[in-house]
């Protein structure tokens, strides 16, 4: 239970950088941070003690020990999508700086116009 | 079980680092220290799909940075000061992190004990995974097969993230307005 709140509270961190922060890259650290902790916490859910992999390596094995599959097979893909979502946002970063030449996000409310 | 909770702490500070050092690069880094510690995380969490998953992905994320950081500028101007914009976020977040904590407390309440899962839907995609799939990992038949639409509308979600990548980096001007010299 401790390992879950631990994990809530990595994913509060990733929160404050996103909703204080005014630099467009530590915003996006942010992101990444809450990511992370959202799939770790998918993790968490599905752990069993004592458990193994669920890989079954020979016929006839005993699979009652196995950790919960659902919630590893749900992040296996965020992981991938969390990587696509996180270039768009380094691109379009990218591009903001060479036209307003700042990563500070009221500087560039001011070039506006 | 102890190593797990000296990896959260060490991801906790790492995170501290990330929000709060002047540096970019360094603050890029110590993300790299964050998901590299979700990878051993999942290994000790008998989950070596994701690990593995997630040491690729980390890799890449760090470069992406890395990258994007070297090519603009890697000092942070924002940094320190007291701004009195910065105060109705704060205690806006304030009230949401306690709320948020609060219900995740009482939602908490509901679910088995961390180490005890349900697995009423696990239960036999497990019985039912080597013989329906061919698959002895049960966490691909379930991605490819059991819940293959599923992972479908995922791909697509990937594809048009990398389609906006490549748009947005294209170096080519528009035709007819190369007023922006670039092209």
């Amino acid at each position: 239970m401790i390992a879950l709140f631990a994990c809530l509270l990595l994913l509060l961190i990733g929160l404050y950088a996103v909703v204080t922060k005014r630099n467009i890259i530590r915003i996006i650290i942010g992101f990444s941070l809450v990511e992370y902790a959202v799939n770790l916490f998918f993790a968490l859910v599905g752990f069993k003690h004592n458990g193994i992999p669920p890989i079954i390596t020979h016929l006839g094995q005993s699979r009652s020990n196995f950790v919960d599959p659902v919630p590893q097979a749900l992040v296996l893909t965020a992981i991938v999508i969390g990587l696509a979502t996180t270039a768009l946002m380094l691109a379009l970063a990218m591009r903001i700086y060479e036209k307003y030449r700042t990563f500070d996000i009221t500087e560039i409310r001011r070039l506006k116009g | 079980m102890i190593e797990l909770y000296v990896l959260l702490a060490a991801m906790i500070i790492a995170a501290l680092v990330a929000i709060e050092i002047k540096d970019l690069l360094a603050a890029a880094v110590a993300l790299g220290i964050v998901g590299f510690s979700v990878a051993i995380m999942f290994i000790l969490l008998q989950a070596p799909d994701l690990a593995i998953v997630q040491i690729v992905v980390e890799t890449l994320t760090v470069v992406f940075f890395a990258a994007v950081i070297l090519r603009t500028t890697n000092s942070d101007t924002t940094v320190g000061g007291f701004r009195r914009e910065l105060v109705l976020p704060t205690v806006v977040y304030v009230g949401f992190g306690l709320l948020f904590l609060l219900v995740a407390g009482q939602a908490m309440a509901g679910l088995p004990g961390f180490g005890n899962p349900t697995m009423l839907v696990a239960r036999e995609y497990i019985a039912l995974g080597l013989e329906r799939t061919g698959a002895g990992n049960v966490v691909a038949a379930i991605i490819l097969d059991f819940r293959g639409y599923d992972t479908l509308g995922e791909v697509t979600v990937l594809f048009t993230a990398v389609v906006g990548v490549l748009t947005i980096m294209r170096r080519a001007g528009r035709k007819g307005q190369g007023a922006e010299g670039r092209g």
